[in-house]
Parts: C-alpha cells; sequence; structure tokens
C-alpha cells in the first residue's frame, strides 16, 4: 500500500489526469499484471469515460490449447508435468491439467522452475517435463533450470518452452487494425529488455507510450503522461518506471537468455502464429527439450471453445464484460477461456473486481 | 528413534503403553484418566454449544505453532464465534505408522499446553493408527463443548445497515505463515502463525456484548470470504475501508509474490466482530487493551444493498470482494 506521500501524490495525478481527459481515449495496459493491479485499486471506475483495454501480455492468457492437450498427454504417458498453479486450470481442447490431476496424472505445482529441477532430481527414473510459460521476465529462471540441469546431468529434465517476447507481439497489434490512442508498457518486461528497444512503438507505429510500474502512483504517472502526448500530439516512448527500468536494459539477463534460447515462431491465443516470438532452446540443449525429446510440435491447432473471446479481450477488441459467455456460461470455476483462469487474466480481475452485482454504493 | 506402530492401534498393550506413557501424562482430567467409553460430565446451566474440526495442515510444524496448538484454537475459536464459553473438548488422533514418537508428543504437549492455557479440558480421546502412506504424518479432530452465553444475540438476521465491522488484528499471518515452509515454496519469512485461542479476548469485552450483533473468525477463506457469507446472509452491502485493514508489510509483501490477496489469507487468531454503530469505536479501544487484540480496527461498514461486499481504495476508488475461487492453499488448517 502507497506511503502518505505516494497516496498525495497518486491523489494529485488522479485530479490531473481527470482534468485533461479529452472525451473518449482508449488506452491499452499490456501486461496482465497492470490490468489486474488497475482492476484491483479501483481505478477504472475513478478514470472514466478513459477506456483502460487489456493486452497481450498474460503468458498463461496466451498459452494455446494445444499446449495444454501436448501436456496432458505426457502427464498421461508417466511423465511428471511441472508447472505454475495459474496453468491448472487452463481449459485445453478436452481436459485440463486439475482434471488430469484428479483421475490420477502427477502434475506437481512448483513457484519456479528451480523447484521443478529438485523433482528431477528426487525421481531420477521419472522424466519431468516442466511446463514454461511467461516473457522475457520469466525466462531467465528457466534458462538457469536448463544450464543447470545440463550441469547437473539431470538427463530427465525437460522443458517445455511456451516462452514469448514481447516485441514482436506489439508489432502484431500495432500492424493490424486497432482502435488504440496509446499504450502502457510491462514494467517487468521492461526491466530486463530496456525502454529503448521499443521506440519504435512511437516512431514506427506514432503511438504514445510509457512504461509503467505497480503502484497507484506509478500507473496514474504512466497515463499522466501519455494522455499528455496524445493531447500535444507528440509520440514517443517514455520511461515513467525509472527506479526500475533502464534505457538498455538488464545485460545480464539478455546475455544469459541469448546463451541459452533462440527465437521461433510461436503460437499465441489471439494472434495465431507470429514469427520470431517464441524462445526455443539452443540445440546444445537439446537433451532438454521436450518439444524435440517427445517429438512434440508446437504448429498443430486443435479447436477453442467456440464464442469465446478471448482472443478479442487480448487484441484490446473488447473488454471482458463485452463478451457474452462473461459471468455467464464463463465463470472462475467452469472457465470456457484462460482470461478467466489466470490470477492476471482480463476476465478474471473484471470478474472479481470490476463486475457490478447491483449499483456500488457511492 | 522411536516410531508409532501399526500396533499401536490395535487396542493391546501397545496401544495401553501409548495411553499410559503418553497422553495421560499430559491430559489429567478425572473423567479421562478413568478411561472409560464416555466421560461422564456433571449438566451445564444453559444451553449447550458443540462444535467440531479437522486439522490436517501440511506442514505439521510452522513458525509460531503446530497441528496440536492450532487443534484447540480452531475449534475453540468456533465456539467462541457461536457466542459460547469454551469448557471441554474431546480429542481425536488419525497417526501413520511410522510417525516418531517425539513428533507426537511435541504436539500432545502443544495441544495440552494451549488447552489448559485458555482454561478448557480434555476429557475424551481416541487414537488411530494408518500404514504408512495412507495419512500423511498425524491428523487431529477435536469437538468443542461450550456454555453458550446468553447476553449474546448473535447472527446474520441481527445485522443492521450502520453497524461496523470491527477486525481483532492483522489479516493473512497465518496463511504466510504455513506457506512459507511448504516445499517448493521459495521464499523465506519471519511471519509468524497468528494461531491462538480467543476466548481470553472475547471475554474481555464482555462489558459490550449488548452491542455485538455478529461473530466470525475468519479462517480458510480469510476475512474475504467470511465478509460474502455475511453480506449474503444478511442482504446486505458491506463495504470495507483499504487504509483502515491492518496488514503486516512483510505478509503484503509475501501475499505479493505468490500472488495472493491477504484479504482471502486464512486466519487461525483473528474474530470479525459486528457492533452496533454507536458502540464500535469503545468496543474496537477495548480489544486493543488485550495483548491479541492489539491491532484491531474498525475495517468497515454495513450498508442497504444486495449482498456484496466491496472494498474503498486508498484513492477512493471501490472494487468487488467477490468469493474467492480455488485458492492454491490446501491443507492450511
Amino acid at each position: 500500500m502507497l506511503s502518505g506521500i505516494e497516496l498525495a501524490q497518486a491523489q494529485q495525478l488522479l485530479a490531473l489526469v481527470k482534468r485533461k481527459l479529452p472525451g473518449h481515449l482508449s488506452i491499452m495496459e499490456v501486461c496482465g499484471t497492470h490490468t489486474t493491479a488497475i482492476s484491483k485499486y479501483g481505478l477504472r471506475p475513478l478514470l472514466e469515460p478513459l477506456r483502460l483495454l487489456s493486452g497481450p501480455g498474460c503468458p498463461v492468457c496466451v498459452t494455446t490449447a494445444g499446449d495444454i492437450d501436448r501436456m496432458i498427454d505426457l502427464a498421461g504417458a508417466g511423465a511428471i508435468v511441472a508447472t505454475f498453479g495459474d496453468l491448472l486450470r487452463v481449459p485445453g481442447s478436452k481436459s485440463s491439467l486439475e482434471q488430469a490431476l484428479a483421475e490420477g496424472a502427477d502434475v506437481r505445482i512448483v513457484y519456479s522452475p528451480l523447484d521443478a529441477l529438485k523433482i528431477a532430481a528426487d525421481n531420477p527414473q521419472c522424466p519431468v517435463v516442466f511446463l514454461g510459460v511467461g516473457f522475457e521476465t520469466t525466462a531467465p529462471a528457466m534458462a538457469l533450470a536448463v544450464r543447470q540441469a545440463r550441469e547437473k546431468g539431470l538427463a530427465n529434465f525437460f522443458l517445455y518452452s511456451c516462452l514469448k517476447t514481447v516485441i514482436p507481439a506489439l508489432h502484431a497489434l500495432l500492424a493490424a487494425p486497432h482502435g488504440l490512442d496509446g499504450l502502457l508498457l510491462p514494467g517487468h518486461v521492461s526491466s530486463i529488455i530496456g525502454r529503448q528497444a521499443q521506440d519504435f512503438v512511437a516512431s514506427v507505429y506514432g503511438m504514445p507510450a510509457a512504461v509503467v510500474g505497480f503502484s497507484e502512483r506509478d500507473i496514474l504517472l504512466g497515463i499522466a503522461a501519455v494522455v499528455r502526448m496524445i493531447e500535444e500530439g507528440k509520440p514517443k516512448v517514455i520511461n515513467a518506471y525509472p527506479r526500475v527500468v533502464k534505457e538498455e536494459g538488464n545485460l545480464l539477463a539478455q546475455k544469459l537468455l541469448s546463451e541459452v534460447f533462440n527465437t521461433a515462431a510461436a503460437e499465441w491465443r489471439g494472434f495465431g502464429v507470429i514469427p520470431m516470438s517464441g524462445l526455443a532452446l539452443k540445440p546444445e540443449f537439446a537433451g532438454h527439450d521436450a518439444a524435440l525429446q517427445f517429438n512434440l510440435p508446437h504448429n498443430s491447432v486443435p479447436q477453442e471453445q467456440e464464442a469465446c473471446r478471448c482472443g478479442d479481450v487480448l487484441r484490446g477488441a473488447i473488454i471482458p464484460t463485452e463478451c457474452a459467455l462473461f459471468a455467464g456460461r464463463c465463470l472462475p470455476l467452469t472457465p470456457l477461456g484462460p482470461c478467466m483462469v489466470s490470477s492476471e487474466g482480463a476476465c478474471a480481475a473484471y470478474y472479481r473486481y470490476d463486475r457490478k452485482k447491483g449499483a456500488a454504493p457511492a | 528413534m522411536k516410531r508409532v506402530l501399526l500396533a499401536h492401534g490395535d487396542g493391546g498393550l501397545y496401544a495401553a503403553a501409548l495411553i499410559k506413557d503418553l497422553f495421560l501424562r499430559h491430559f489429567r482430567h478425572a473423567e479421562l484418566v478413568r478411561l472409560g467409553d464416555a466421560a461422564l460430565l456433571s449438566p451445564l446451566n444453559g444451553r449447550l454449544a458443540v462444535t467440531t474440526d479437522s486439522f490436517v495442515v501440511q506442514p505439521p510444524f510452522f513458525p509460531g505453532g503446530d497441528i496440536g496448538k492450532l487443534s484447540v484454537c480452531g475449534t475453540v475459536n468456533d465456539l467462541v464465534a457461536g457466542g459460547a464459553q469454551p469448557l471441554f473438548l474431546t480429542v481425536s488422533f488419525i497417526l501413520e505408522e511410522g510417525l516418531l514418537l517425539d513428533e507426537l508428543e511435541t504436539v500432545v504437549v502443544s495441544l495440552a499446553d494451549t488447552a489448559r492455557s485458555c482454561g478448557v479440558e480434555v476429557v475424551a480421546g481416541d487414537t488411530k493408527v494408518v500404514p504408512r502412506g495412507q495419512a500423511d504424518k498425524l491428523y487431529i479432530t477435536t469437538t468443542g463443548i461450550g456454555r453458550a452465553d446468553e447476553r449474546l444475540l448473535l447472527g446474520a438476521e441481527h445485522v443492521r445497515p450502520g453497524d461496523a465491522v470491527i477486525l481483532s488484528g492483522t489479516a493473512g499471518d497465518h496463511g504466510i505463515a504455513v506457506l512459507s515452509c511448504r516445499t517448493g515454496v521459495s521464499f523465506q519469512t519471519q511471519v509468524v502463525s497468528d494461531c491462538a485461542p480467543l476466548n481470553g479476548l472475547i471475554g474481555a469485552i464482555s462489558p459490550y456484548f449488548s452491542s455485538l450483533r455478529w461473530l466470525r473468525d475468519p479462517t480458510r477463506g480469510g476475512v474475504g470470504a467470511t465478509l460474502n457469507e455475511l453480506a449474503e446472509r444478511a442482504v446486505l452491502d458491506i463495504v470495507l475501508e483499504e487504509k483502515s485493514m491492518p496488514v503486516r508489510p512483510e505478509v503484503r509483501a509475501a501475499a505479493d509474490l505468490l500472488g495472493l490477496d491477504p484479504l482471502y489469507l486464512p486466519n487461525e487468531g483473528k474474530m470479525i466482530l459486528v457492533a452496533k454503530q454507536e458502540a464500535a469505536a469503545e468496543v474496537c479501544l477495548a480489544l486493543r487493551e488485550h495483548p491479541l487484540g492489539r491491532e484491531a480496527e474498525i475495517v468497515g461498514r454495513l450498508e442497504s444493498g444486495t449482498g456484496s461486499v466491496w472494498l474503498r481504495t486508498v484513492l477512493g476508488g471501490t472494487r468487488g470482494v467477490e468469493m474467492p475461487v480455488g485458492l492454491p492453499l490446501p491443507r492450511i488448517c
């Protein structure tokens, strides 16, 4: 929670943004952590008529049903599948890892890929597959895990990389038709890739954008900066989170990623296949690459739930409450799409914080 | 190292030795020592309150407590929330073959000490042993018997718009304390479970009993789930104030890291009290006079509405506090 000074600053920023808002603007928070934070801080109703739209930056949400299916199959074939708790309820085309777990598959929830490494060390007879989702923020921990697996000779540890990178997704988003006036860029990812790598958002697409942190004050600071740039007609990519994000990013982490991963085409829910947007293990780590060792192709696309509009939510085309399934057939306990599952999913955040059972009290 | 054997549960010599050498050394109520099939207790002056609860916490030892202490606190606090003065407990153990007898004794000592500290007598008990792998070390079921306090008239039907919601201390301590020592959770915190019997705390505010309308200990599902239940039953809205909600900074930090909200984390030594508006400030001050209520705060109010819980954020925004869905917190108590 905010300190006294930060709260005062946040209140000033809120008043400033409210004063400056020129009618209807649409600003996308690219990152799922922002989506959840904005809802949790109760900022959406405070900022109306500003329309804040969710983006593709929820790693669980952009993981495809096909990737889930492949893990369920592996778990069914006797592998231990380890992954983050958020992925358990994500629907595959027929089932979920949670369902597989209840049916007797060995699925383990871990908080770090290094925990999965320990499971591999404790179960040398059994293949342990870590289902790795995430962006540049979580990728370094997976790179470390794979490197340690090789150093320790843990031949039974495999990474199934669904890792993705943000820049190609931003290109895909902005190159297609959209109704966006500005972007809030992800603070954690930017701490790895740096601010300057995202200059193209303004220079190529003319889109004002700010790299933003996660407190109330941080988010309002970013929104204020974007609103000002829109008003002045001078799009730039500014750093509103300088206490964490550097111009060039975290060079050590970038080096680690380039040592372990190559970029590869990746399939995103809502976007389809985006070239160069995934991280695949380099050939020297092929022994730990689940996709190779278990012959799991990344490219087949099973049917997604009909009528689920997670794809539109992830592209900022609609807000969750505009999906016909939202809070009706699609509920947190019985999600039809991943945006209702993940703690960073836009639908889950709107369901939890912004859904009106009655009118909010004055 | 001596361990629990299947023979300890067979009713024969081993079982008798376990009772004599371990349980009866720590539980000394005359009815228990008599080793009859049932404890015979004198009639109580007033209505009986009865509650039962099972404890499967993993791990059984955690910062600030263990399954023994927890199994007293949980049941005592349920009686207190029911408006009763806790008097007696029965204790049932399910032990896994191979459990270290030293560990069992630690749990039994902790259970007995906690019961003694809050003036509750253990009057009956049972022990079963299951083969290794068919339980995880030990599970405990306690049943509590108490005397209803006729001065307390509690229930969702008595709650009115304008009433104040008071939380007796910080939210989420037990949840983070247990999660911090789970295997696979790779963070270290100094958070200690709040696990404590609350009959002393509530007894200390007895002058205000006529101002209380509802009590509940927010265990599983935390403050968020507990208040959703109240709002739904009373068909009233509850508006919480974020700036008044007591949460330890280290609990908030750990919860953030795990993507959890302290509002939904379990507590084992906290009470939510709904009090008449005009008495709320005094009730809160009286709670703070007791060691277990030092951080009590008025955290919200009842308002007319449809049964929703809202949180007014520090910036003045209002957001919903939903019933939690599928938190990854099995075996937290």
